[in-house]
């Protein structure tokens, strides 16, 4: 390698290894975050056109602001901030790991120098009655002491949780491994989605980009149901699905609900919408007030079927609830159009709950809503994640990082004994204030009992 | 006992508590301090009480679920956590007077959720059924309720520094005496959101796991989301200003004051300004 050209990749090291690097780019992920809350992200064109202005939509569009958090920049911030935070932590391991695994028991001048927190003082006594006075102390206030006599002067020297330094690259790394977990996701999944109606049976799922996948199994709705609470709020969606597996129902009838997905295979099936399926059939009763006639009658909806007296009946619309539009009332209704011979056409509605409610309507025919096997499709979101297992991976390591490194700090005290000459000092990686008001209890009680 | 009559009282507890605190500031009084105290002690009693009753509510009207399903369970589930924080430091640093800082969030909370939000418990959607929801809103609120006492703690700092700055011949007079000195202040700003931090950390986590389980992404950049994630890169930047810059003291306070006004923006202002998927949304 040529000089010129190992000169440009230490000064590309340099660069993500600066911390200035890492503190702009934290900056800029938090405030471009923001456009993307106030910007509304993957609508449609017609969606777009009603809250922007042409203009802006050009100018956004053009940002792929619409859609910044897949944006090839924002990407790239993503991919920029990780390759920082990878070189950051390799540059400074090395010593960081030194000053964990290695002790220093020595108060030499070098070390005092460095230290904020000191305190010293002269002793009564001989050297070796001090000392056993200090290991006392120590041992009673802080932790049992490292003795090494060196050129006729005494160190004491206790550490606590000298590993815990590392802490902080336990989460830089569990970051690393988050946006790993997320790559991969990104790389090998998709997440798509499928409509099912009751009784059908898919082998294929959309993606996002309108892309077709073959699941190699198959996946049927068997029933849809949507239960509600009193007030109309819905309280269930649940599709009974069966997964068929070269001919074999390898999952049979398992019911899948909000927050309760199937998953076969790596992939996941999750209730997410639902909706009529289009051939719904209704099973009515018509009879005349008279009693003369009675007779059951199954239409499917919009399909108009002739009485024998020449009239005809439809199913204009249905709904399974119509509490919400028509207070007072619950569960499915039918709004029926029915046409004497010659006469106008009447519009009304009957009720599934309410069997009678047609007779205050005071036609010379009656009907009544007995059933119906109206179908529903169920809509399913698709994920494929084979990354997620290593998001989680991230997770736990970075919770554990972060109370190894807020709540376990890497803590030394020395004391030098140099003839009556007593000195103590001490550090700590994380937290000098709190760290202080330790060493300054310390300092005030050594004061208390080596009162002159 | 209902749970309405129980949330009065908590609200009540929680004015009578402040106004102690106030006056023990005025007054250098130790027994309207431990007034100040007792008050906010028997307020979090009775808003104990209230939040079982509530939840006891729910399953007799036959829909059981923890009260944290609307906005204004979440306001007093909040203002009960901010008071759980407050007691955890009051008993254990038995700096009191940081009450007279800290609860008036609280109060402001309990007012707010009674005087302005739909009480009614209603039964859950079925997004909200699972038991994510509960490991979720705890471990946010938990969070919050640090971040909210660090604020506090933060603006007694900011208030401490500029009254020694200004009178420094007379330090013993004003209401800053009964206030800690401004380097325990600094340093107890500090453990809040040491404290804070990992819970925020775990709500989050907790959030996308739930995310993933009922959708199948664990994150999706919704709003919620990304404010959650801009609160927890100021809270980050705290950290690493103050352990690898040694950021202490006035701009320490500063930064814990905008990730407490960024944590409210999570958490009101983006529901009640910008749309997306959590359930909290607006007033309704
Ligand atoms: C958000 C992404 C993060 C980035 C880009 C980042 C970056 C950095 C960098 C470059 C340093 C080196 C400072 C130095 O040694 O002088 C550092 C140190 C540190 N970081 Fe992070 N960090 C991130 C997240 C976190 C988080 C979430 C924590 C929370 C625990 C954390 C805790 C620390 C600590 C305690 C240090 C001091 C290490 C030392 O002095 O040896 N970092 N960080």
């Amino acid at each position: 390698m040529s000089t010129k050209n190992s000169g440009l990749l230490q000064s590309l090291w340099d660069f993500f290894c600066s911390l200035k690097l890492a503190i702009s780019l934290i900056i800029t992920l938090a405030v471009t975050s923001i456009f993307g809350t106030i910007i509304k992200q993957g609508g449609t064109m017609e969606e777009l056109q009603r809250e922007y202005s042409a203009g802006a939509i050009k100018l956004f569009g053009a940002m792929d602001l619409f859609d910044m958090y897949h944006s090839w920049w924002f990407i790239l911030l993503l991919y920029l901030f990780t390759v920082n935070l990878t070189a950051c932590s390799i540059k400074r391991l090395p010593r960081v790991w030194k000053l964990a695994s290695v002790p220093t028991p020595l108060l030499e001048s070098g070390v005092e120098k460095s230290l904020s927190n000191l305190y010293a003082f002269t002793a009564k006594g001989t050297a070796p009655q001090i000392k056993e006075r200090m290991v006392a102390f120590l041992t009673a206030n802080f932790g049992a002491p490292v003795i090494t006599e060196q050129d006729g002067e005494i160190h004491l020297f206790v550490q606590k949780t000298p590993y815990s330094r590392l802490g902080v690259y336990v989460v830089h790394l569990s970051i690393i491994i988050v946006f790993i977990g997320a790559i991969l996701g990104s790389l090998f999944g998709y997440k798509a989605y499928v409509n099912i109606p009751e009784g059908g049976e898919v082998d294929k799922v959309v993606t996002r980009t309108e892309k077709s996948i073959d699941l190699g199994f198959k996946v049927r709705c068997d029933k849809f149901t949507v239960t509600l609470y009193d007030t109309g709020a819905p309280k269930e969606f649940r599709s009974l699905l069966t997964v068929t597996d070269n001919g074999q129902e390898v999952i049979k009838q398992r019911a899948t609900i909000v927050n309760d997905p199937l998953t076969y295979k790596g992939i996941t099936f999750y209730q997410s919408s639902y909706g009529p399926a289009g051939d719904s059939t209704f099973h009515l009763t018509v009879r005349s007030r008279n009693g003369a006639l009675s007779m059951p009658l199954t239409l499917r909806q919009g399909e108009a079927a002739k009485l024998s007296d020449g009239s005809t009946v439809q199913v204009v619309e249905s709904t399974d609830e119509v509490g919400p539009m028509m207070p007072g009332f619950s569960g499915p209704a039918a709004r029926i159009e029915f046409t004497p011979p010659g006469k106008a056409p009447q519009l009304f509605i009957v009720f599934k709950n309410s069997p009678n409610f047609d007779e205050k309507r005071g036609g010379d025919m009656i009907f009544t809503y007995d059933s119906s096997d109206a179908k529903f499709f169920t809509g399913l979101q698709v994920a494929k994640d084979p990354g997620v297992g290593v998001v989680w991976l991230g997770c736990a390591l970075m919770v554990m990082g972060i109370c190894i490194a807020f709540f376990m700090s890497h803590k030394r005290i020395w004391i030098r004994i140099t003839g009556s000459r007593v000195v103590l000092g001490g550090s700590a990686s994380k937290n000098p204030a709190g760290f202080g008001i330790l060493f300054d209890g310390l300092a005030e009680k050594l004061k208390q009992v080596e009162k002159p | 006992m209902t749970s309405s009559l129980m949330f009065n009282i908590t609200t009540f507890s929680y004015l009578i508590s402040m106004l102690l605190f106030f006056a023990f500031l005025a007054s250098r009084n130790k027994a309207i301090g431990m007034g100040g105290s007792l008050a906010a002690y028997a307020g979090f009693i009775a808003q104990t009480i209230a939040i079982g009753l509530r939840w006891n509510e729910s399953y007799v009207q036959g829909h059981g679920h923890a009260p944290l399903s609307n906005l204004y369970e979440s306001v007093v589930f909040f203002s009960w956590t901010i008071i759980l924080i407050f007691g955890i430091l009051d008993m254990k640093y038995k700096y009191r007077i940081i009450g007279a800082f800290v609860v008036p969030f609280a109060l402001l909370g309990m007012a707010w959720a009674q005087l302005s939000l739909q009480s009614n418990i209603e039964p859950l959607v079925p997004a909200l059924q699972s038991n994510w929801l509960l490991y979720h809103v705890i471990t946010c609120f938990l969070g919050y309720a640090c971040f909210a006492v660090a604020c506090g703690i933060s603006i007694m700092y900011l208030i401490k520094i500029n009254s020694e700055s200004s009178d420094s011949n007379s330090s013993a007079g004003g209401i800053v005496a009964t206030f800690p000195s401004a380097r325990i202040l600094d340093d107890m700003n500090y453990r809040a959101i040491m404290i804070g931090f990992p819970l925020l950390t775990l709500g989050i986590i907790t959030g996308a796991a739930w995310a993933n389980y009922a959708w199948g992404t664990y994150w999706s950049w919704d709003p919620k989301e990304t404010w959650s994630l801009i609160v927890w890169f100021v809270y980050a930047a705290f950290l690493h200003a103050r352990i690898t810059r040694g950021w202490v003291g006035k701009r320490a306070a500063w930064l814990s004051i905008i990730g407490f006004a960024a944590t409210i923006f999570c958490y009101l202002g983006v529901n009640l300004f910008l749309s997306g998927l959590h359930s909290y949304g607006g007033s309704r």
